[in-house]
């Protein structure tokens, strides 16, 4: 279980990442956020800014059209 | 500037003030701030009216060719020649506005608004302010008025230079 859910369902680009990048911010260092999104361009985008920001992408996952990114938080 | 921490900077000249065109520095100064950029935002001639308090952003079909809508199942322009009719761009501007809507697009105060909260720079064309008769009180808060040699600056001192 992650330590926090980021419902980024209905929402294009680039408020997932924004969101993301907020609720992020208010975490600890080594905590996690769990997003859900129905952006297709989600997929490449958190790997994307994973890359750039340092935080790491623990987990990916897609049922249906709802793409699941688990992120932790770097320390 | 890559500074001491290794952060990088954007920089963008935002030269267009319809919606449509709101869109892209908006979306990339706030996407590049939350991945860990200094970014500025250099608002000039028409980018300028983005800076205004009262945002009353409207677009036009008129000599935009590229311009097709998603309707009955497939995808229409508009000839010039309709496009200048009376009512037609209010039309195509809230046809736009709803369409966003419906697919989860922010709309540009949203966005303007999240720009200003991670702290992107934004500097307004002193002389567009002159030109077009314009005061800081017309403007939103939180943002700084300057010149060319004030963009050069911060250019030579940022990886990414944008013209939008």
């Amino acid at each position: 279980m992650a330590d926090q859910t980021l419902d980024a369902k209905g929402l294009n680009c680039p408020l997932p990442i924004l969101k993301a990048k907020k609720a992020l911010t208010a975490l600890p260092p080594g905590a996690t956020l769990e997003i859900l999104a129905t952006d297709p361009g989600a997929v490449k985008d958190f790997a994307a800014f994973c890359r750039t920001t340092g935080h790491e992408l623990v987990e990916q996952s897609v049922d249906g059209n709802v793409y699941r990114f688990v992120l932790k938080r770097k320390a | 500037m890559t500074d001491s921490s290794g952060t990088k900077s954007l920089s963008i000249i935002v030269t267009k003030g319809s919606l449509d065109w709101a869109y892209p520095p908006f979306i990339l100064s706030t996407t590049a701030a939350a991945m860990g950029l200094n970014v500025t935002l250099f608002f000039t001639f028409y980018g300028l009216s983005l800076l205004l308090k009262d945002l009353d952003l409207k677009m036009t079909p008129l000599g935009n060719p590229a311009m097709k809508m998603p309707m009955m199942g497939g995808h229409m322009g508009m000839p010039n020649f309709a496009s200048m009719i009376p009512g037609v761009d209010a039309g195509a501007t809230v046809m736009m506005q709803n369409m966003m809507k419906k697919k989860g697009v922010a709309s540009i105060p949203e966005l303007r608004a999240l720009a200003l909260e991670s702290e992107v720079r934004m500097i307004a064309c002193q002389m567009t302010m002159d030109l077009f008769e314009y005061t800081l009180d017309d403007m939103i808060p939180g943002i700084e008025v300057g010149g060319a040699a004030t963009y050069i600056e911060v250019a030579t001192q940022s990886e990414i230079n944008l013209f939008i």
